[in-house]
């Protein structure tokens, strides 16, 4: 069914992987072959995607990337503590629902147009007063757009059974209004930080992505295409010490985000080559605690 | 295509759980994605099958030996593959010289002292398939494999690095690489420490080129279901504390903090979850304004729970030291899901090193100065948990409240020394819980001086507790 939905539709939105590979490096993302392979597969097999991996690694960026390479609309939804139906799928507009009522009400004092209770009830749970919530909104899109339901794993494992019918089936089942079905399939990531073990059902529905930190090749090349003006050898340098800096037992490792704090600090302050004082000045940029940052700067000068 | 199934077969066995619907996208997937590219393959395979980043050891290890022998230039057909399985046979006779290997040139008919060289000119440019060319020749020279030998590839393995002599490699390498990249003389410690990773990275690549090639080698003789049995690795949760390998020790160390993020966070809710409190006046009214003054949530309180409060009596003996320090890192790691935790030490002595964890941020240097500072010999040094019982009874006679749950971490061998369980009868009387966790398999349990069987029938629990997956399930049930 999926597939006759592709088909009827004409979405496919990559030519191969090497298509997505440039199509993101257009959106200014630089992806490797397990991300390429992913998100084309992801688009071929009409599946989502679960995008796991320590934070600041791009997860969320990847998504946004798709949608400017797709020349999609990007939908998204924060998930939370405590998220529920009515923020992430739907909700009766009840204030407007009451109104009409007592419009309803009102008219029949005045002689109006009578209406028996039925037609009431028909007419309030009608589209017109439907609050669409981001999921819904994706699956009701005409035009072309990327879903993206950021950090999943902090809402509870029951909430977790609302997202299962939209991920396997990309449609919605509202009791007064029966089943809305996608009328494309859109690309949907979803992004997790690891704090729990996500249910298996979800699992299943996914395609699993694991970004982990760059390798000294791909953040090399990240930190050129976004940090413009920096010179090789700089770059070289800042790569590398800060793959060092990973390999120590830190609290919190430095992220590609911070990597690239950190070279446009450089830049502006003139420093063209790191020394050890240079380097312990600026530490703070990659480290956010202080225990970290006496541990770092203590071996590096060793 | 029957490949595939018996490699989701092989990923089943080996403890990773693959549904139907994951093995029919895998399916599906290597035909949207085709065989040519076997990295872009390997990616997609792991996209639909694999759903936990620590299982992907595992399944690496898996594909190379399914989807290994196939050239890495990205030529794969069944013809090229069995062309390598007769072009690789020579070489596993031994005929030194003689065998040439697919793509090697000759494949062992160099002096060590050429092969030395050659190794390192590899290592310095950083050249891939100069590296690659350099392990198979080292294999060829020194692993002296014979077909058919029942050995594992670690023997071999073994064989080929000591011949290779790595560390004086390593120390070259470092001067190597100083002296080609940087301009002054007089490097910068910075300059100097970044090299030396270098280095070591890419000697650590070269180790696992040779790993790969044994392992190639190994599949063309023996098959690949076998070799996929032999060399399966457990998941890092269902490694075995108590035998682990170095390696997996890494990997062990590895897999606790995540584990302890997911046990806190799933502690914490829980707590907040398990019950509703009374109805909650002020929050019911609030919500009530929103439908005009109509009360149709109500709204209740959330009773808080009190956290539990914790004793550890950890047996820190060397029989079970690793294990004392996974469980102690793990509880600390979560302490702030206890309301206080309190830990002590013995071997035949009991010291208390609380402070150790309070005082430092860091649980391995803690971990450290337990192993340096706390005085836990009382005799000889040999587990005596009757006398560490006392001592501790006598001691810390208040450690103990109606609150606390008591784990006692240990194998319980006494060396037949009086086990003084009147002890633990009257600490469990005192105390709300009292566990025992102990990292021997039930088997073994009560054989020879193991008197667990004495001190368990006090207990409100005797778990055995030999990997992370049992620790987990243990502590995620403590309240």
């Amino acid at each position: 069914m999926k597939e006759d939905l592709e088909d009827a539709n004409g979405t496919v939105r990559f030519q191969s992987v090497d298509d997505v590979k440039d199509k993101l490096a257009s959106a200014l993302y630089l992806s490797n072959d397990s991300i390429a392979a992913t998100v084309y597969l992801a688009d071929r097999l009409g599946k989502p995607v679960l995008v796991e991996g320590p934070a600041g690694t791009g997860k969320t960026e990847l998504a946004k990337a798709v949608a400017i390479a797709t020349g999609a609309r990007l939908i998204r939804l924060q998930c939370y503590e405590g998220l529920d139906e009515s923020k992430a799928l739907y909700e009766w507009n009840y204030r407007k629902q009451l109104l009409r009522i007592q419009a309803q009400k009102v008219s029949d004092e005045i002689g109006g147009a009578s209406q028996t209770w039925s037609e009431v009830e028909e007419d309030i749970f009608s589209e017109e007063f439907l609050l669409t919530r981001p999921l819904l909104e994706a699956i009701r899109a005409q035009d072309k757009v990327v879903l993206l339901i950021d950090e999943v794993d902090r809402v509870e494992i029951e909430t977790e059974a609302l997202l299962l019918e939209i991920l396997s089936d990309y449609q919605v089942s509202i009791p007064e209004l029966g089943t809305i079905v996608a009328s494309q399939i859109p690309m949907v990531f979803l992004t997790s930080n690891n704090t729990r073990e996500l249910s298996e059902a979800l699992k299943r529905r996914c395609l699993f992505l694991h970004i982990d930190y760059p390798d000294i090749e791909r953040e090399r090349q990240i930190v050129e295409s976004r940090v413009p003006g920096i010179k090789t050898e700089l770059i070289d340098q800042i790569v590398r010490l800060v793959n060092s800096i990973r390999q120590m037992e830190l609290k919190k490792k430095p992220s590609v985000s911070e990597t690239l704090d950190w070279a446009r600090t450089l830049l502006v302050l003139g420093i063209s080559s790191i020394d050890s004082n240079s380097a312990k000045d600026t530490l703070s940029l990659l480290l956010k605690y202080q225990s970290d940052i006496d541990k770092a700067s203590k071996e590096l000068s060793t | 295509m029957d490949l595939l199934t018996d490699f989701v077969g092989e990923l089943r066995s080996a403890g990773i759980p693959v549904s139907l619907t994951e093995s029919l996208d895998a399916h599906a997937s290597l035909s949207a994605i085709g065989v040519e590219n076997r990295s872009l393959m390997r990616e997609a395979l792991a996209a639909a099958l694999v759903k936990n980043a620590s299982h992907r050891v595992v399944f690496d290890t898996a594909f190379e030996v399914f989807f290994g022998l196939t050239s890495p230039d990205g030529e794969t057909s069944n013809q090229i593959e069995s062309d390598a399985v007769s072009d690789e046979s020579p070489n596993l006779m031994g005929q030194k010289g003689q065998g040439k290997s697919k793509g090697t040139g000759a494949g062992s008919g160099y002096s060590p002292e050429e092969l030395a060289e050659m190794l390192y000119n590899a290592l310095l440019n950083g050249d891939q398939d100069r590296l690659r060319q350099a392990a198979q020749n080292a294999v060829s020279a020194y692993a002296g494999m014979e077909p058919g030998r029942p050995v594992g590839g670690t023997y071999y393995l073994y064989r080929t690095l000591r011949n290779l002599d790595l560390d004086s490699l390593l120390k070259r390498l470092i001067n190597g690489i100083r002296s080609k990249d940087s301009k002054s003389p007089e490097a910068d410690a910075i300059e100097e420490r970044l090299n030396r990773e270098e280095a070591q990275a890419r000697i650590e690549k070269f180790k696992k080129e040779i790993e790969e090639e044994i392992r190639r080698r190994l599949v063309a003789d023996r098959g690949r279901k076998a070799m996929a049995k032999t060399l399966r690795k457990p998941l890092p949760e269902d490694i075995d504390v108590m035998h682990a390998s170095r390696e997996e020790m890494v990997q062990l160390k590895h897999a606790i903090a995540p584990l302890a993020r997911k046990l806190a966070s799933r502690l914490a809710m829980r707590r907040r979850h398990k019950r509703k409190g009374p109805l909650d006046w002020r929050a019911t009214m609030r919500a009530s304004l929103a439908m005009g003054g109509v009360p149709a949530e109500p709204k209740f309180k959330h009773p808080r729970q009190a956290k539990p409060d914790i004793v550890i009596l950890s047996d820190i003996s060397g029989s079970v030291a690793s294990f004392a320090r996974f469980t102690l890192q793990l509880v600390y790691a979560l302490s702030g899901q206890f309301s206080r935790v309190r830990s002590f030490v013995f071997i035949d002595g009991i010291d208390e090193v609380t402070s150790f964890f309070e005082t430092s941020d860091d649980v391995m240097h803690a971990l450290h100065r337990i192993n340096t500072e706390a005085d836990v010999m009382w005799l000889d040094g040999h587990s005596d948990y009757g006398h560490a019982f006392t001592e501790f009874w006598g001691r810390w006679p208040d450690a103990i409240g109606a609150r606390t749950s008591v784990l006692v971490l240990g194998d319980a061998r006494n060396n037949y020394h009086a086990t003084q369980s009147w002890v633990l009868e009257e600490i469990a009387q005192k105390a709300k819980h009292l566990y025992w966790l102990n990292p021997e398999p039930k088997a073994y349990w009560g054989s020879g001086d193991s008197v667990v069987g004495e001190y368990g029938s006090f207990c409100d629990g005797v778990h055995e507790v030999r990997t992370l997956r049992q620790l987990e399930k243990f502590v995620g049930s403590l309240d």
